[in-house]
């Protein structure tokens, strides 16, 4: 099994818009991704949204995706690049629409 | 002829009659916004032979209802979008389909039982986290009735969206709801609950949508049925003539009516017309609507929806989109007025909204900044901040200001920041009735009518049994405005309007008639408050006003402010 530690780059935590970013990349991939806090808890599928919110990560939290079989690392390595560079695109115009 | 200050019932020529909000004719049909759905009933169990074939029907809901939410977030604006997008994952998401397809195997719920109680449970789990997790408790809710609806064979909640321009008929709108809803779709709005200064209200004139609210009959209006409403008499009918068909395409086909930029009585006396703004698209088409400047400028927008304030840099940025808006001209800022029917969580500390038995009457508004005095100080170096690099004219008022030490207290900070221009909101009776003293400290007042008039009456405004008692043509009311007015002429401080009063075409003479030095509204109302301050010199408008402070009741006073302003009719307004 192929996994990553990651330290959630976006500011609000893995919610609202970065949640559902990652949910619907994770969803998107080939294969069966998992997403757990690296602190403990069960695993739940990544590319479920609602699982992903109730994981309740905050900014600074570390979390570990899972995913097993062909070209996992490279599904790893892309979801990993969404949490740790905030490439869950932050709002331009906060509060401003 | 209806009532237009009250809710009346059934007429005899299939009419119904309610309380026009927001004006304008239009035929069209029906379009019912479906009822909320209920828990289903949990029936017999599936025989486990047919178990399969019913859990297949969730993922086939599911599915329908995630095309439908992403269909209409490709055609919504802003905010809209992001959420829609969030809802359409919600309804396909795999963990909700296979905790719903367990119980329908495991068990033998039926597919919608089995939806209903998976849905439930993942809103539990987001509720107890609270903060914005446990307000995502509600879209869930929303994902759970809206695949509910489907496997019943019933409308999806929410606003309807036909494909063709409808006449939308609701029990009420709430702000969800509004978030979606197209002007261009929507020809008018007919709700049965709902008051003069209610969400619907509000939207309906600031999108320009003819609206009739606390219409009792509504309820009975079938899909597809055709209807002449008229948002002005407050009327909806059924029996379309061929005639209203004729007029209601002479008006449509009639110039509109446009606001020239300066706002002055028949006598020429200068009364500045600006606009309420909630943020930067809003104040961009408020300038381009040619407002003369901000009378109101709802800052807490960018509040909302937030576990924390804003930070200073990220308030200047909003602020200073909309001061570029205008540019040498007006801008009245109104502090965070959180509370009551906007709670935010930083504020609340803990405690949870409905805490207070009387949120109306609770930390509202200013108050809010005495437990918590940063927001208010970040707040104000934000504007400051936004104010230097621009060149409007920045007033700064505070919300919820009952008394003269408040307001003391609140332009000595103002000061603090170098802020000179700072005001009040006068929206509690108190601070009207000691008007004087309270304008010994505060540079300007602006009369919040929309809370003003619930807390005079003592009546709540979201109530439709109480639509009677927030009519703004209460002659107590209009008494408040004059001592204010008054107040404020002998200290040589402006007194404006910001509340909804201030967009009625008549009730705009009569607030000018009592002293109002500016009037400030959904930029929508401009053109015809232009138009109705034109037609009238400075001594009708005085006329109008004394009429209406001697009238014995909201209705009296409407009539007589009409029979003394014989140009509204004329104007058809």
């Amino acid at each position: 099994m192929a996994q990553r530690s990651v330290v959630i780059a976006s500011p609000v935590g893995l919610h609202a818009r970065p949640a559902a970013t990652f949910a619907a990349a994770a969803a998107a991939a080939p294969l069966p991704v998992t997403i757990r806090k690296a602190a403990g808890g069960d695993p739940v599928p990544a590319g479920s949204i609602l699982s992903v919110l109730t994981l309740g990560a905050a900014h600074g939290d570390e979390v570990v995706i899972e995913a097993t079989g062909d070209g996992a690392d490279d599904v790893l390595d892309a979801l990993a690049d969404l949490l740790a560079t905030d490439g869950t695109a932050p709002r331009a115009t906060d509060g401003a629409a | 002829m209806t009532t237009p200050g009250g809710p009346g019932d059934d007429g005899p020529a299939g009419s119904l009659s309610g309380v026009g909000v927001s004006p304008g004719v239009v035929v069209g049909p029906v379009r019912r916004m479906a009822d909320a759905v209920g828990q289903p009933p949990a029936g017999p169990p599936v025989e486990p032979d047919a178990r399969e074939a019913e859990a297949a029907r969730i993922v086939t809901a599911m599915a329908a209802v995630r095309d439908d939410l992403a269909a209409r977030a490709a055609r919504a604006f802003g905010e809209a979008v992001e959420v829609l997008e969030a809802t359409a994952l919600m309804a396909a998401d795999p963990a909700l389909a296979g905790a719903a397809r367990e119980r329908v195997t495991g068990r033998g719920l039926r597919a919608e039982a089995a939806v209903w109680e998976a849905a439930g449970e993942v809103a539990a789990t987001l509720a107890a986290l609270g903060g914005y997790l446990g307000e995502r408790a509600r879209d869930v809710h929303d994902v759970r009735d809206r695949i509910v609806a489907a496997l019943t064979g019933r409308p999806a909640p929410g606003v309807p969206s036909p494909g063709h321009p409808f006449v939308l008929v609701a029990r009420d709108l709430a702000p969800a709801d509004t978030a979606t809803l197209d002007p261009a779709q929507v020809l008018a709005i007919v709700t049965e609950a709902g008051g003069p200064t209610s969400h619907t209200a509000i939207l309906a004139r600031s999108l320009g949508i003819p609206a009739v609210v606390a219409v009792p009959g509504a309820a009975g209006l079938a899909d597809g049925t055709e209807v002449l409403v008229d948002g002005r008499a407050g009327t909806v009918s059924r029996e379309v003539s061929d005639a209203d068909r004729e007029r209601v395409a002479r008006l449509a086909g009639a110039a509109r009516r446009t606001f020239a930029g300066r706002g002055r009585t028949g006598s020429g006396t200068h009364v500045p017309l600006l606009a309420n703004v909630g943020d930067v698209a809003g104040a961009e088409a408020a300038a381009a609507a040619g407002a003369e400047g901000v009378g109101l400028f709802r800052t807490e927008f960018c509040f909302l929806d937030r576990h924390e304030a804003p930070s200073v840099a990220e308030q200047a940025a909003v602020y200073t989109g909309v001061l570029a808006a205008f540019a040498g001209r007006r801008v009245v800022l109104r502090t965070l007025d959180a509370g009551a029917d906007k709670p935010m969580p930083f504020l609340s500390d803990g405690q949870a909204p409905g805490e207070e038995p009387n949120p109306a009457l609770g930390v509202r508004g200013l108050r809010t900044s005495w437990r918590r005095p940063e927001v208010l100080d970040d707040q104000l170096r934000a504007i400051a901040d936004a104010a230097r690099g621009g060149s409007a004219e920045v007033w700064v008022m505070a919300p919820m200001v009952a008394t003269a030490d408040e307001a003391a207290a609140f332009a000595a900070r103002c000061a603090a920041h170098g802020l000179e221009r700072a005001g009040v909101m006068v929206e509690v009776p108190a601070a009207a009735l000691t008007a004087d003293a309270v304008l010994a400290h505060a540079a300007f007042a602006s009369l919040g009518t929309n809370d003003l008039l619930q807390y005079t009456t003592a009546a709540d405004r979201m109530l439709p049994a109480l639509v009677g008692l927030n009519d703004p043509f209460q002659p107590a009311l209009l008494h408040l405005v004059r001592t204010t007015c008054e107040a404020g002429a002998r200290r040589s401080r402006p007194v404006g309007v910001c509340g909804e009063a201030a967009a009625d075409p008549a009730l705009a003479c009569v607030l000018v008639g009592l002293g109002a030095t500016s009037l400030s509204m959904s930029p929508a109302a401009l053109p015809d408050v232009a138009a109705a301050l034109a037609g009238a010199s400075d001594e009708d408008c005085r006329r109008a006003a004394r009429a209406a402070l001697a009238a014995p009741s909201a209705a009296a006073a409407r009539a007589a402010v009409r029979e003394a302003l014989p140009h509204l009719a004329d104007l058809a307004l």
